[in-house]
C-alpha cells in the first residue's frame, strides 16, 4: 500500500508539474503575440499621428489692389494674386530661383482656396484680407519635426525657405490645424491635399456589393448542403472544393475577374461593382464553410422536435434551425467580409490600382479602396505620404476593428441557449 | 381527387383522417407487418407484425439495442432523416399505408405526434413552443383561437398552472419534468391521432416521472400512445398492451398484465425477471 501512495505521489508531481508548465508556456506565448500586436500597432499609430494635423499659412492679401470684378470671380486665376502676396510678405527675395522657392510655401490648392473664399464672400474684394493657406508638404514635414534645421538644410528645405518659415512662425502666420482635409478629400498627387474618404467610400461600396452578393447566395449554399442535398460522391466533391477555395490566394480570384467580368462581360473597369464581385468570389467559400459549420452546431433534436409535429423540412430549417444558427453565420459573414475589406491584390487585377480623385457616388464608377491606397502611398516618393500611409492604415484597423466588434455584438444578441 | 393524386391532397389526409373500415376488418389503428428494417447492411427489425389498439397505451420494451425505438420511429416516419436507413414491409395506420409514395410525411407527422427521449422544446417562449404546430398546420382562424388551443393542450398536460403567468418566458427555462410535460403539450396541440413516446421519462426524477405517468394514463381517452420504455415497472403501470423486442425480433406481446405474469416464451420471462438485458 506504501508503495503504492509513494508511486503514486511522484507521478502526481510530475503531473502537476507537466500542467504548470503547459499554462507557462500558453501564457508566454499571448504575452509574445501581443507584444508582436502592440508594437505593430504603436510603430503605425505613432507614425500617423503627424497625418491628424495639418500645416496652416496666413498671407495677408490685398485684394482691393486687384481690381477683381466681383461677377468674375469665378473666371478669375488667382495664381498671380497668391504669388504676389507671398512677394509683399518678403519684399527681399528679388532673384528668379529664390522666388520659386517662395512661391512653394504654399500649397498648390492655394489659388483654388482663395477663389473658394472669395466665392462664398465676394465682400473680400474691398479690403486686405488674412487667409489661411495649406502648406506644402515640405513646410508641413519642417514644422511637424519641430524645426530640426540641419536635417532640412541640404534636403528638400533650403536654409533661405527655413528662414522665411520662422519668420511666418514668429509673426503668427503658421498654425498646425486638425486634418479635416484628410478625412474629406480623395486621392492627390500633393501629399498636403491627399485624402482618405475616395477610397474610403470605394471600400464601402465595393464591401456593399460583395455582402449583397455573397451572403444569401452563401447561406443558401450552405443550408441547402447541410439540409437538404443528398450525402453522395457528389456532395463530398463539392465540399471538397468549397475548402479547396477558401484557400485560393487572392491573387488568382483577381486574374479570374479580370478575365471573366472585364474582359467577358465588359462591367466598367475599376468600379466597385467588379470589385465586390471579385471579393464575394473570395467571400463565398469563408461564408459556407462557417455557415455549414454553424448549421452543424445545431443539435439535431431541434429538428426532430420540428419535424416531429410536422413541420415540412423547409419550415423546420427556417424557422429553428437556421434561427440558431444565425450567430455563427453572421459572424463568420463578417470575419469574411473584414478579409475582403483588407484585401489588395485582387483589386489590383480588376484596376481599382488606379489614382482615383474624385469620390465615387455609385458602384460603376471608377474607385479605389483603403488597402489598394495603402499600397499606392506606401509607394510614393514624397516623404509626406510615409505618415498618411500610416494614417490610412489607421483608418483601415479601425473599420477592421468595428467589423469584428458587430461580429461579437451581433453573436451576443442572437445566441440563444438550447 | 383520386388517392393517386400528389402527396398534399386532401384524399390522403382525409383517408388518415377516418380509417377505411374494409382494411384488414381490425380494430387496430396501428397495424405493422412484415416489417424489416436495414442500417445499410445491418438488419435493425426482423419482420416485425404487430397490432395497436386504439385509445390504450402500448409499451415496447426490450434490452438496449433490440429495435424498439427504431420500430418507434416507423410509424411516423422519423427514420426517412437517417440515409443508410431502409424500411420494409407494411405499415398500416387508420387503414393507409404510411409508407406509400401518396402519403405526405408531413401530414402523417400531424396526425402521429411525438415525444422524444430528452426534453427538447425549441429555444422560445414556452407559448411559441405549443403555438408553433397548430400554426404551422393552419389549425386555428384567429389569435384567440390560437391562445384556446395553447391553453388547452398545456392543461391537458398538467402544465397549465404552473406556466400560465410566464407563457412569454423562455421554455429552456423550466425543469426537465416540466420541459418534457412541455413537449408533450406541444405535441397534443397539433391533435394527432397518436402519441409515440421514445423513454419519456428516462432523463427526469421519480417525481417528474410519477407525474408523466399519471397524465400517459389521462391522455389515453383522447390518443393512442405507444411508448418505448427501459423500465418493466413503468411498461406494468402504464400500458395496457406490450410488446417485447430482442435483438431486433418481437418476441412476443399482448395484454400487460398477461404479459407479465403469464409470459409464453422463454426469453420474455428472463428479461422480466432479470435474467437477461
Amino acid at each position: 500500500m506504501t508503495d503504492h501512495s509513494q508511486a503514486m505521489s511522484a507521478l502526481l508531481k510530475r503531473r502537476h508539474a507537466s500542467e504548470a508548465r503547459f499554462q507557462w508556456g500558453g501564457r508566454i506565448a499571448i504575452f509574445v503575440a501581443l507584444g508582436f500586436l502592440a508594437l505593430m500597432m504603436a510603430s503605425i499609430g505613432v507614425k500617423s499621428i503627424g497625418a491628424l494635423t495639418q500645416t496652416y499659412v496666413a498671407l495677408n492679401i490685398d485684394l482691393r489692389s486687384t481690381n477683381i470684378p466681383k461677377d468674375k470671380i469665378a473666371s478669375t486665376r488667382f495664381d498671380p494674386i497668391i504669388k504676389r502676396a507671398l512677394r509683399a510678405t518678403f519684399p527681399v527675395v528679388k532673384k528668379r530661383e529664390e522666388k520659386r522657392r517662395l512661391y512653394g510655401l504654399v500649397s498648390s490648392d492655394a489659388s483654388y482656396e482663395l477663389k473658394r473664399q472669395l466665392l462664398a464672400d465676394p465682400g473680400l474684394l474691398d479690403g486686405t484680407a488674412k487667409i489661411w493657406f495649406i502648406a506644402s508638404d515640405d513646410v508641413d514635414l519642417y514644422i511637424k519635426s519641430g524645426g530640426i534645421d540641419a536635417k532640412w538644410v541640404g534636403g528638400k528645405l533650403t536654409a533661405g525657405q527655413i528662414g522665411w518659415i520662422k519668420t511666418l512662425q514668429d509673426s503668427g502666420n503658421i498654425e498646425r490645424r486638425f486634418n479635416w482635409q484628410f478625412f474629406t478629400s480623395g486621392d492627390s498627387r500633393e501629399p498636403e491635399l491627399a485624402g482618405i474618404l475616395s477610397a474610403l467610400v470605394g471600400s464601402a461600396l465595393s464591401l456593399a456589393v460583395c455582402f449583397v452578393l455573397s451572403f444569401p447566395v452563401g447561406v443558401l449554399a450552405a443550408i441547402y448542403l447541410e439540409e437538404f442535398a443528398p450525402r453522395n460522391r457528389w456532395t463530398a466533391f463539392l465540399e471538397v472544393n468549397i475548402n479547396n477555395l477558401a484557400a485560393v490566394p487572392s491573387i488568382v480570384f483577381g486574374l479570374l475577374g479580370l478575365a471573366i467580368f472585364l474582359n467577358i462581360f465588359g462591367l466598367p473597369r475599376s468600379s466597385p461593382l467588379v470589385g465586390g464581385m471579385v471579393l464575394s468570389l473570395m467571400t463565398l467559400p469563408t461564408i459556407i464553410i462557417a455557415a455549414r459549420a454553424s448549421l452543424r452546431a445545431v443539435p439535431p433534436s431541434v429538428r426532430e422536435a420540428a419535424l416531429g409535429i410536422g413541420a415540412s423540412p423547409i419550415q423546420a430549417t427556417f424557422h429553428h434551425v437556421a434561427p440558431l444558427a444565425l450567430p455563427g453565420i453572421l459572424t463568420g459573414s463578417i470575419i469574411g467580409m473584414a478579409r475582403a475589406l483588407g484585401d489588395t491584390a485582387p483589386l489590383l487585377m480588376i484596376g481599382m490600382v488606379a489614382f482615383i480623385v474624385d469620390v465615387p457616388s455609385s458602384i460603376l464608377e471608377p474607385a479605389t479602396a483603403l488597402p489598394v491606397q495603402i499600397f499606392l502611398w506606401a509607394d510614393s516618393p514624397e516623404r509626406a505620404f510615409l505618415q498618411k500611409t500610416s494614417a490610412a492604415i489607421m483608418v483601415l484597423l479601425f473599420f477592421l476593428i468595428i467589423m469584428n466588434l458587430a461580429a461579437i455584438v451581433l453573436r451576443k444578441k442572437f445566441e440563444q441557449r438550447f | 381527387m383520386t388517392a393517386l393524386a400528389p402527396t398534399h391532397d386532401k384524399a390522403s389526409q382525409a383517408k388518415l383522417r377516418h380509417p377505411a373500415p374494409e382494411t384488414d376488418g381490425e380494430a387496430a389503428l396501428v397495424s405493422a407487418r412484415n416489417v424489416d428494417v436495414y442500417y445499410g447492411d445491418k438488419q435493425a427489425l426482423i419482420d416485425i407484425s404487430l397490432d395497436v389498439p386504439p385509445n390504450q397505451v402500448t409499451s415496447l420494451i426490450g434490452p438496449s439495442g433490440c429495435g424498439k425505438t427504431t420500430f418507434l420511429r416507423c410509424l411516423n416516419r422519423m427514420n426517412d432523416l437517417i440515409d443508410i436507413c431502409r424500411v420494409e414491409g407494411d405499415i398500416h395506420i387508420a387503414g393507409q399505408d404510411i409508407y406509400a409514395p401518396s402519403v405526405d410525411v408531413v401530414a402523417l407527422r400531424a396526425q402521429v405526434g411525438m415525444v422524444f427521449q430528452k426534453p427538447n422544446p425549441f429555444p422560445k417562449s414556452i407559448f411559441e413552443n405549443v403555438a408553433y404546430g397548430p400554426r404551422i398546420h393552419g389549425l386555428n382562424r384567429s389569435k384567440d383561437e390560437l391562445q384556446g388551443i395553447v391553453e388547452n393542450s398545456l392543461q391537458r398536460a398538467g402544465l397549465w398552472d404552473e406556466v400560465s403567468d410566464r407563457l412569454n418566458q423562455p421554455a429552456t427555462g423550466l425543469s426537465g419534468g416540466q420541459q418534457q410535460r412541455l413537449c408533450i403539450a406541444r405535441a397534443i396541440a397539433v391533435k394527432p391521432k397518436i402519441i409515440l413516446m421514445d423513454e419519456p421519462c428516462s432523463a427526469l426524477d421519480p417525481i417528474a416521472t410519477a407525474r408523466i405517468e399519471e397524465l400517459i394514463d389521462e391522455l389515453r381517452q383522447n390518443f393512442t400512445i405507444i411508448i418505448v420504455t427501459h423500465s418493466m415497472q413503468q411498461a406494468a403501470r402504464v400500458s395496457q398492451q406490450t410488446a417485447f423486442f430482442h435483438m431486433g425480433v418481437l418476441v412476443e406481446h399482448g395484454a400487460t398484465e398477461q404479459l407479465f405474469t403469464t409470459p409464453h416464451d422463454e426469453r420474455t420471462e428472463s428479461y422480466i425477471t432479470g435474467r437477461i438485458g
